[in-house]
């Protein structure tokens, strides 16, 4: 049965960019319902794995499968059509859009709206409510007429954190969503993924231990595209490899 | 726009900008205006001037669709505006005669149909790419097209192209569209439909994806969106509009030739709505008026009147890349704020050396074209109503003097003006803030 099957299972992934192997085989399965943090120093490949899992990339091996079934290589809208979605590291929002129309694109392929292009988008209702709800959770309702371009850093990373769930997916990638935020910004950003993943499949790539150990159920060590451990906060915090190969060298 | 609406929710927007109301007046007034003109302005001359400034508006705003909605740069847009022109009056010596089946006033449909139908067709194509690939995809089929022209004489009518008689089907209600006034207003009833029917499309779902698309076709994907099916059909359409504004123009001159589908009119049409502004749903509008109107101005009183195109658009690209519309819509915010009587004198200060230099640059074309193309005519020659000697070179001196003063005083007085809008934005923002 697929809906018994973990929301996302790798297997024998990989991806190389010309003779440079950057993804090394890596064998990962987060269940349905399970916060799941990445960690790894920079340019270990955290990123490329979620380019390879949201069809960014297509894996040059192995393969992806979401809740049983084989998205590797699927483009982007087929994989975000089946219930994935996903935020980046780069803020990537569309600059000359109103905050408000941001969201409200977002939402619209979900509630089923597709390429209409008889109906007034101001008349949807839904769509005006679920883009008021989402704009309301990442704090943005009073900027909303403000072309997304000219938002500060926090409000473009929250815009971005607002793309990515206006969808409703159930699957979540996200690609560190606290980096370059306050400590008052990282606590309520913290608060909001708590919040909108509740009975969802959370994956984060996250560098701040504080978050990580806060939310993550499971954690996933990679280093040089491989996966060096895959546990429990507390006994990734007890690994002896882990120790050595990031937190040692980076965080302690 | 107030940021509150009715229900007392603080901070939920209005739905969009101006409300219901504001938007039925506008097209009320657009209406209206449409349906005077041609009493206000009755010569023969201001009335076909009209309807090409109607049709051209048609065709700018469909391919405004693509560029400033989309976000396509296409170099061939004038390949929907010839064939759907074609076809038409195809359709109309088809069902010439007595008994034809159908009144003038539904042949721009066959235009609009032909232009979907080939907008599909090569929109399939052309759409796989985006950006510079998609751009030189469009020039190709441009150039197919436009060659095929000349080979299929059959279909095209070779030089001469393919002509009939409008009058020559089914009148309804004895309207024969033998004067141009009819014509007219069975053209300013197509614009009015096509203007609100483009509007409507900016309004819906499908628009704002569109938008999206243009903004940053790579996020699009991971929000649902298939970004080559977006602009398949924004293609599509644009050619149906643009198709239709073919069929009007054919109608409207009785007779289509090869080069209603040339890279002239592709390139007019990027032209007109660029200088109109591609940010702007009015921009096209304004462009096609402002393009058609200098069009049969300037090409009465000089001959190298598409030279000075060339440098309204350059002068466009390099101090108003937002278009004409960019322009006003800078404005708004000072008017709103009772700011505007603030900037005003700064920008007659800065339009008076422009159009110094403009009398500068327009004078040295002027002599360059009569030493060169009036060779016949002798070196005397008028510019401004004062005669002189073309070959002197006083009258090259004071040319210089003028474009080279006139610039550097546009400059200058160009950058007090920036201050002082700068200036005035600030207050109107203030002002708007501390209420
Ligand atoms: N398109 C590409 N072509 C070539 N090399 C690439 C490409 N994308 C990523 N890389 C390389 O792959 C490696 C991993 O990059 P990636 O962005 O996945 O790292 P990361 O773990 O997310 O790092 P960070 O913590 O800095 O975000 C880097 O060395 C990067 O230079
Ligand atoms: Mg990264």
């Amino acid at each position: 049965m697929t809906s018994s099957a973990p929301a996302l299972v790798l297997s024998g992934l990989r991806k190389s960019f010309g003779s440079l192997e950057i993804i090394r085989g890596v064998d990962l399965a987060v269940p349905t319902g399970e916060r799941h943090a990445i960690i790894g120093p920079n340019g270990a490949g955290k990123s490329t794995l979620f380019h390879l899992i949201s069809g960014h990339y297509r894996p040059s091996a192995g393969s992806v499968r979401m809740r049983g079934e084989e998205i590797g290589g699927m483009a982007p809208q087929l994989i975000n059509r089946r219930g994935l979605s996903r935020s980046f590291q780069i803020t990537n929002v569309f600059p000359r859009l109103s905050v408000w129309e941001n969201v409200r694109c977002a939402t619209l392929w979900a509630l089923g709206y597709r390429y209409s292009f008889w109906r007034s988008v101001d008349r949807l209702a839904d769509a005006r409510d679920r883009t008021e709800q989402i704009l309301t959770e990442i704090n943005l309702l009073d900027r909303w007429d403000m072309p997304a371009g000219l938002l500060t850093y926090a409000e473009q990373r929250a815009l971005e954190i607002g793309l990515t769930i206006a969808g409703n997916a159930d699957i979540l990638l996200l690609d560190e969503p606290t980096a370059g935020m306050s400590h008052a910004e990282t606590d309520r950003m913290v608060e909001l993924i708590r919040q909108v993943t509740e009975g969802r499949t959370l994956v984060m790539i996250e560098h701040d231990m504080g978050v990580v150990f806060d939310l993550a159920d499971r954690i996933s060590v990679l280093v040089y595209g491989e996966v060096i451990a895959s546990d429990t906060p507390k006994r990734i915090k007890a690994n002896a490899a882990v120790q050595q190969a990031y937190l040692g060298t980076e965080v302690a | 726009m107030s940021k509150t609406t009715q229900n007392g929710a603080p901070g939920r927007p209005s739905g969009q900008g101006s409300g219901l109301v504001a938007t039925a007046a506008i097209w009320i007034a657009v209406a209206v205006v449409l349906a005077v003109l041609p009493q206000v302005f009755s010569s023969g001359l201001a009335i076909s001037t009209m309807c090409l400034m109607e049709i051209m508006i048609i065709f700018a705003l469909s391919y405004n669709m693509l560029l400033g909605q989309t976000g396509l740069l296409s170099f061939g847009h004038a390949v929907f505006f010839g064939l759907g022109g074609y076809l038409t009056a195809h359709a109309m010596n088809a069902a010439r005669g007595e008994h034809a089946p159908l009144p003038l006033e539904v042949f721009p449909l066959v235009g609009g149909a032909t232009g979907l139908v080939f907008g599909i067709l090569f929109g399939a194509v052309a759409t796989r790419r985006s950006g510079t690939a998609f751009a030189m995809i469009t020039l190709g089929i441009a150039e197919l097209v436009s060659s095929s022209a000349l080979i299929l004489r059959h279909a095209f009518g070779g030089e001469e192209g393919v002509a009939f008689d409008r009058t020559r089907v089914l009148h309804l209600f004895g309207i024969s569209f033998g004067p141009q006034e009819q014509v007219y207003y069975l053209i300013a009833g197509w614009c009015f439909l096509s203007m609100g029917g483009m509007y409507a499309i900016t309004r819906t779902p499908f628009g704002r994806i569109c938008n999206a698309v243009r903004d940053n076709p790579d996020r699009t994907g991971f929000i649902g969106y298939n970004t080559t099916t977006v602009r398949f059909l924004a293609f599509s359409m644009a050619g149906l509009f643009a198709g239709i504004a073919g069929g009007l123009a054919a109608l409207n001159f009785e007779i289509v030739t090869s080069s209603a589908m040339g890279a002239a009119q592709s390139g007019t049409v990027v032209l007109m709505t660029f200088i109109g502004g591609v940010g702007n749903f009015a921009g096209p509008i304004i462009g096609a008026i402002l393009v058609t109107y200098l069009q049969v101005m300037l090409s009465d009183i000089t001959g190298a009147w598409q030279l000075y195109f060339g440098l309204l658009f350059m002068g466009m690209v390099m101090f108003a890349p937002t278009g004409i519309a960019g322009l006003l819509a800078m404005q708004m915010p000072l008017v709103r704020a009772g700011q505007f009587h603030r900037v005003l004198p700064w920008y007659v200060l800065a339009l008076v050396p422009g159009l110094i230099a403009i009398t500068g640059v327009s004078m040295m074309v002027e002599m360059c074209f009569h030493l060169t193309v009036n060779t016949a005519d002798g070196p005397q020659m008028s510019f401004a109503h004062v005669a002189f000697d073309a070959n002197s070179p006083l009258a090259w001196a004071v040319a210089a003097v003028l474009l080279a003063g006139g610039f550097w005083l546009f400059r200058r007085a160009g950058r007090k003006a920036l201050d002082a809008y700068g200036s005035a934005l600030e207050k109107a923002r203030s002002g708007r803030a501390g209420r």
